[in-house]
C-alpha cells in the first residue's frame, strides 16, 4: 500500500517520537520529581513547613500550567535557541516539551505523595527519621505504584504534546501527520500515523498500570 | 525496689492556634512515671491523650513546660539531637502504621537502617524480635496479608528494634477485637516484664487500664483530674470523669425499670478481693427489710485481684438506707452514694 520511502518515513518517525517523547519524559522527572517532593514537604502541615518557598512554587508552577502548550512552544522558541541553537527538529522540541511537562508532572508527583498515609510518616519521625530520610525511604518508596501510574500518564501527555510540536516543525510522527496529512492531503498516511500515536499511547498507558499493580503490596 | 522516675513532665500546656482562637489540647499538666511500670492514661475522645503523649517524644513541640525522659530534657533539644533521643522511646499506634510496601521483616528492619546499622546485623536482630512477637513463620508477609493482632506485632517488634526504655502504646488495641486485645495486653505486660522496658498506655477503654497499668492518669478535658494506682481509682473515683469511664455506656443502665421505688438515691459498692456479691446483697436485704434494686454490676481483675461493683438503687425509706450502711460497715467492702447524674 506504502512505498518503501513512505514505511521508512514512519519507522524514522516513530523511532523520532520515541526518542523525545522518552528524553522529554526522563528530564521533566528530573525536574518535576524533587518539585513535587518539595511541595509536599514545604508545606504547612508537611514535615518541614516553609510557607514562603511553599507559595512562590505553587504560583509559578500553576503560571506555567495555565499556558497552552501551543502557546508555550512558540513563546519560548528564544530558550530552544539558545539551548539547542536551533527550533527545529526532535532535539529542539525536548526543551519545550520538558518545560511544558515539568510543572504538571510536579503537580503529579505532590498528589501522589500525599496519599502516602499520615500516620506512617508519623511512625518514621517518632523512629527519629530525618526529613532526607522519610522522603527517601518513606514517602517514595510508598507511594511507588501511585508514582508510576502517574509516569505513564506523563509520558502519554508528553507525546500528545510532541504530537502538536509538530506543527511547527517538531519532528517525529506529528511532523509527518502535519507534512502529509494537512499541506499534502495525504489521508491515509496522516490516519497510519495517528493509529501508531494511539497505540503508542495506548502501550506506555497499559504497560505503566501493569507495574504499578504488580509491584503495589497493598492488595494481596 | 527503689523507684526511679524515668518520665517527667512539669507544666506541660499544648495550645493549637486556630481561627478563632487558640485550642488548648493540654493544660498545666504534671506527670512522673517509674521506670519500669506500665502507666495507663485514659480519658474520653477528645480529651487531649494523643496530644500528651506526642509531647513525651516530642512529636509534637509544647506551648510551655518540659518534658524530660530518661533524665535528658527533650523540650530543650532540636533536630538532630532530638532525632538521636527518640531511638530511646518507641511507639505504636491504633492504626498501626506499618510501611505497606515493606514485609513484616523489612518493616522490623527499617529503624534500625534509619540508625545506621547494617543490612545483615538488621536482618538478625529483626529475626530475634519476630521470634519475641510470636510471628516468625509471617517474616515475608506484607502488612496487607496480616490480619489486624498480627499487623500490630510487628509494630512492636518494630518499636523494639533500636532497644528502647520507654513504650508509648497510642490506643494500641482500640481497633482490634476483644480477644486479640487481651493478646496484645499481654504481649506488652510480657515485654514490660521482662525486658524491663517502661510502657505508657493511653486508651479510652478502663479495660485495658485494669487489665495491665499498675498506674493510671485521668484525663478530662485537657486536665489531669485524677491520678493513682488503678485499685484506688478503682474503688474510690474522686471525680465525675472516672465515675464516667468506670461505668462505660452508663446511660443505658437508667433505662432498667425501677419496680416499686421512686428514689434516685443509689449506692455503689465495692467487693474487694474474694468476697462473693451474693451473700453481702442478700444479707443486706435481710438486714435492712427493703427491696433495693440492682441497676449495674461487674466484676474485673484488677493487677490479678477479682474485684467486683455494683450500684444499687436504695430504698426510699431513710430508717432503711441507715440500716443499709450500718450493714455494709460490717462487711469487708467499700461503698459510696452516687449522684445519678453519673448514669
Ligand atoms: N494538630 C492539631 N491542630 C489543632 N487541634 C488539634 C490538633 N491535634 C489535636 N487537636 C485538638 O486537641 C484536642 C485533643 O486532641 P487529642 O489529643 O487527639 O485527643 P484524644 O487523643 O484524647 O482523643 C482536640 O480538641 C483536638 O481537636
Ligand atoms: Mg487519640
Amino acid at each position: 500500500m506504502f512505498s518503501e520511502e513512505m514505511l521508512n518515513l514512519f519507522g524514522e518517525g516513530t523511532l523520532e517520537t520515541f526518542y523525545m517523547v522518552l528524553t522529554s519524559t526522563l528530564l521533566a522527572y528530573l525536574i518535576g520529581l524533587p518539585l513535587g517532593v518539595l511541595l509536599v514537604v514545604s508545606d504547612k502541615d508537611g514535615i518541614h513547613p516553609m510557607p514562603i518557598i511553599n507559595r512562590v512554587l505553587g504560583v509559578i508552577i500553576n503560571l506555567l500550567r495555565s499556558a497552552p502548550f501551543l502557546i508555550l512552544l512558540v513563546a519560548l522558541t528564544p530558550v530552544t535557541r539558545a539551548i539547542v541553537g536551533t527550533t527545529l527538529g526532535s532535539t529542539a522540541t525536548i526543551v519545550p516539551l520538558v518545560i511544558g511537562s515539568a510543572p504538571f508532572i510536579a503537580r503529579m508527583v505532590e498528589s501522589s505523595i500525599k496519599e502516602v498515609d499520615r500516620g506512617v510518616i508519623e511512625a518514621a519521625q517518632s523512629m527519629g527519621a530525618s526529613t532526607m530520610q522519610i522522603v527517601l525511604r518513606v514517602m517514595l518508596p510508598e507511594a511507588k505504584p501511585s508514582l508510576l501510574v502517574g509516569a505513564a500518564i506523563a509520558i502519554t501527555t508528553i507525546l500528545g504534546y510532541s504530537a502538536m510540536a509538530g506543527f511547527v516543525g517538531g519532528g517525529g510522527l506529528g511532523t509527518i501527520a502535519v507534512n502529509y496529512g494537512v499541506y499534502r492531503y495525504q489521508t491515509d498516511v496522516m490516519l497510519v500515523t495517528l493509529a501508531m500515536l494511539v497505540i503508542i499511547v495506548q502501550l506506555f498507558q497499559e504497560l505503566g498500570m501493569r507495574i504499578a499493580t504488580r509491584i503495589d503490596k497493598r492488595r494481596k | 525496689m527503689e523507684e526511679r522516675e524515668i518520665i517527667r513532665i512539669e507544666g506541660l500546656t499544648k495550645r493549637f492556634p486556630g481561627k478563632d482562637g487558640d485550642v488548648v489540647a493540654l493544660e498545666g499538666i504534671n506527670l512522673s512515671v517509674n521506670a519500669g511500670e506500665i502507666f495507663g492514661i485514659i480519658g474520653l475522645s477528645g480529651a487531649g491523650k494523643s496530644t500528651l503523649v506526642r509531647c513525651i517524644n516530642l512529636l509534637e513541640r509544647p506551648t510551655e513546660g518540659r518534658v524530660t525522659v530518661c533524665g535528658q530534657e527533650l523540650s530543650m533539644l532540636k533536630g538532630k539531637e532530638l532525632r538521636e533521643a527518640r531511638r530511646g522511646i518507641g511507639m505504636i499506634f491504633q492504626q498501626f502504621n506499618l510501611l505497606m510496601q515493606r514485609t513484616a521483616l523489612e518493616n522490623i528492619c527499617f529503624p534500625l537502617l534509619l540508625a545506621g546499622v547494617g543490612k545483615r546485623a538488621a536482618e538478625a536482630r529483626a529475626l530475634e524480635l519476630l521470634e519475641i512477637v510470636g510471628l516468625s513463620e509471617k517474616r515475608n508477609a506484607y502488612p496487607a496479608q496480616l490480619s489486624g493482632g498480627q499487623k500490630q506485632r510487628v509494630a512492636i517488634a518494630r518499636a523494639l528494634a533500636n532497644e528502647p526504655k520507654v513504650l508509648l502504646c497510642d490506643e494500641a488495641t482500640s481497633a482490634l477485637d476483644p480477644t486479640t486485645t487481651r493478646s496484645i495486653l499481654a504481649l506488652l505486660k510480657e515485654i514490660n516484664a521482662n525486658l524491663g522496658i517502661t510502657v505508657i498506655v493511653i486508651t479510652h477503654e478502663m479495660r485495658v487500664v485494669e487489665e495491665i497499668c499498675s498506674r493510671v492518669a485521668i484525663l478530662d478535658a485537657s486536665h489531669i483530674v485524677e491520678m493513682g494506682r488503678v485499685e484506688e481509682i478503682f474503688k474510690k473515683p474522686k471525680t465525675a470523669a472516672a465515675r464516667r469511664l468506670l461505668f462505660p455506656g452508663g446511660e443505658q443502665h437508667a433505662e432498667i425499670p425501677a419496680f416499686g421505688t421512686k428514689s434516685q438515691r443509689m449506692l455503689r459498692i465495692v467487693f474487694d478481693g474474694m468476697t462473693p456479691f451474693e451473700p453481702v446483697i442478700a444479707n443486706m436485704v435481710l438486714a435492712c427489710g427493703a427491696p433495693v434494686n440492682i441497676l449495674f454490676a461487674n466484676t474485673r481483675a484488677i493487677e490479678g485481684k477479682t474485684v467486683g461493683q455494683m450500684v444499687v438503687q436504695l430504698p426510699e425509706a431513710q430508717d432503711a438506707v441507715s440500716r443499709i450502711e450500718a450493714y455494709l460497715n460490717t462487711q469487708n467492702v467499700h461503698y459510696e452514694e452516687v449522684a445519678d447524674h453519673v448514669f
